[in-house]
């Protein structure tokens, strides 16, 4: 593997491994994180 | 204004974001990425590809999550009917009907390859492809009876290596997921699905990159350069500024992150003003650049050179080859095989079900919207369809060439022009100053202003310039040395002398499917007018009550 190869593979894998781990960081921290969203309700079938 | 539709919705914001990766997750991540990237050279390739990420992939999706959400707000959560409510025009439920009708019909043929995928992974357990041996003929021999290529209906014949009982599992597996619904069907799947797939990825990473050298007697057949093949830049300047790269790096981008389909602004029209879009659509493409990038372009080019050397070269522009072809070889060859390839193989199914399983809910959602269906109902009737169409692409398995001939009109074309209205829409019909208001609505992100222009000018252009690259040289067939054009075997499939009764009729069932999504949508269209004449005749007389 050339140099160019290391850097060519180094900085494509680190940038989305970089990006991928700061958005779930976000993600997590985030104050909606656990938040229920759209008001979740029972699944209508619309058989009833 | 209501719809009528049952209310569904998602009930967390990780299994929105793990839904909509596990939607773009999908087979390319692992044997279209690498194979290209190694092809073109990789230096150049990764610069086309991010660039293309940057101005084209992250954008289109930011737009995807706004028109739904925005378009669910009023009510809609159909393709056909999202579009109705943004376009404001009878013609915009007729343009968002693609968005319907190109999941479900990528469905009828993506759920074949998923059964693949689970029959490779059974195979692979219960030492049905370590006997095949170490020559890949006769790998590629097991392929064309297993999918049945080289004749017409030999897969659902009594000679065949059981796909069709795949198929039935796959079939039914996503049929009932979807059944469940949005939050218990889709999102639980997704939530530990997506999970264990990266998981099952590193395991299978951490195998290859510790194989070293495995024949004493050809010592270059070793991991670093492997890594080397995959990643080693050649001539980047002069590879740049050859035109076919850009186009495999920006269709790379485009098919990967499912941008286009009609699947996100489904999904995000379940949203609420108060939900967060800009980090969600952002952690979700950087899910799914993940996958393809560190674990895609990490695994499958390295394991195949490690074993066949620079021969696999052959085989990487296929996904096709390279997965089904090569890779159940390399499996089979490598210490602990059972396992790992049962590992690889459910791994591309995972990667295969969560994407299905998104393109059906863009169907029931305008089944139920459009025609005012209840869940049992929709589901049975998309059932019917997709059957019916799957069976049709099993059937005509020789080359596969139903499967290539509708993979190419709608899996590509379509997927071309759906894209172009929703980056049109967001930036010129519903206008980008107010689009960008609505997508900061409840955000946790903001977008950086850079990509307001960007939204608005050059995200159309270059998607305009990608695609006409593509009918040039994909449709027309333009041959870059000689400067002459020379239609390629879709055309002349369907045009001239040496046509394929087979492709002719793969695009007349296409043409079936389409009429009765136009149908269907110029009925639902009946229902939203009279809706919203009630609705304004009931504000009318609130108005004169109130006076």
């Amino acid at each position: 593997m050339s140099t160019g190869g290391w850097i060519t593979m180094s900085l494509s894998v680190g940038f989305v491994v970089g990006l991928f781990v700061w958005c779930i960081w976000r993600v997590m921290t985030a104050p909606q994180a656990d938040s229920h969203l759209h008001g979740i309700e029972d699944i209508d079938t619309g058989e009833d | 204004m209501t719809t009528g539709t049952p209310k569904e919705g998602w009930s967390s914001r990780i299994g929105v974001i793990m839904a909509v990766a596990g939607s773009a997750v999908g087979l390319g991540n692992f044997l279209r990425f690498p194979g290209l990237a190694a092809q073109y050279g990789s230096g150049a390739f990764m610069i086309a590809y991010f660039t293309s990420l940057l101005i084209l992939g992250i954008p289109i999706c930011w737009a995807e999550w706004t028109l739904g959400r925005y378009a669910g707000q009023r009510g809609f959560r159909s393709s056909p009917g999202i579009f109705y409510a943004l376009i404001r025009h009878p013609v915009g439920k007729y343009i968002g009907a693609l968005g319907a009708i190109i999941p479900v019909t990528i469905y009828m043929y993506y759920v074949y390859i998923e059964a693949w995928c689970l029959g490779y992974a059974w195979k692979s357990a219960t030492g049905g492809l370590s006997n095949l041996g170490g020559d890949v003929a006769a790998y590629v021999s097991f392929w064309e009876r297993f999918v049945g290529a080289t004749e017409d209906g030999l897969a659902i014949s009594p000679g065949s290596n059981g796909v069709i009982l795949f198929l039935f599992i796959v079939f039914a597996l996503n049929f009932v997921i979807i059944y469940r619904g949005l939050s218990r069907g889709i999102e639980a799947f997704c939530k530990w699905g997506m999970p264990a797939l990266m998981v099952l990825a590193l395991v299978i990473l951490a195998r290859v990159l510790t194989l070293g050298t495995l024949d004493p007697s050809k010592p270059d057949q070793n991991i670093l350069n492997a890594l080397g093949y995959m990643w080693n830049p050649g001539d980047v300047v002069h590879q740049l500024r050859n035109p076919q790269l850009w186009l495999a790096a920006a269709g790379q981008v485009f098919f990967s992150l499912s941008v286009g389909f009609g699947v996100v602004i489904t999904y995000a029209s379940y949203l609420s003003q108060k939900d967060d879009i800009v980090l969600s659509a952002l952690t979700a493409s950087s899910a799914n650049e993940f996958c393809e990038v560190a674990l895609g372009g990490m695994i499958t080019v390295p394991a195949a050179f490690l074993f066949m050397g620079a021969a696999v070269g052959g085989f990487i522009g296929s996904s096709f080859s390279l997965g089904f072809k090569v890779l159940p070889m390399v499996f089979a060859r490598m210490p602990f095989s059972e396992f790992f390839g049962t590992a690889f193989f459910f791994l591309l199914f995972l990667a295969a079900i969560t994407s299905s399983l998104s393109m059906l809910q863009p169907g029931i959602a305008f089944l139920e919207e459009g025609l005012a269906l209840n869940r049992k109902q929709s589901v049975a009737l998309l059932g019917l369809i997709t059957a019916l169409g799957t069976l049709f692409i099993v059937y005509f398995s020789k080359d596969v060439k139903a499967l290539d001939t509708i993979d190419f009109w709608i899996g590509t074309f379509m997927l071309f022009v759906m894209a172009s209205v929703i980056i049109v829409v967001f930036g010129w019909v519903v206008g980008v100053d107010k689009a960008w208001e609505e997508a900061h609505r409840g955000a946790a992100l903001r977008i950086p202003g850079f990509f307001k222009p960007i939204m608005k000018y050059v995200c159309p252009l270059y998607l305009l310039t990608i695609f006409v690259l593509w009918i040039l040289f994909k449709v027309l067939g333009w041959d870059l040395s000689t400067g002459e054009f020379k239609p390629t075997g879709y055309v002349t499939d369907l045009i001239g002398p040496e046509y394929s009764v087979v492709a002719r009729l793969s695009v007349g069932f296409v043409l079936v499917i389409i009429t009765f999504f136009l149908i269907t949508t110029a009925a639902a269209g009946r229902r939203w007018d009279k809706n919203r004449s009630d609705q304004r005749v009931r504000n009318e007389t609130k108005a004169e009550v109130g006076q």
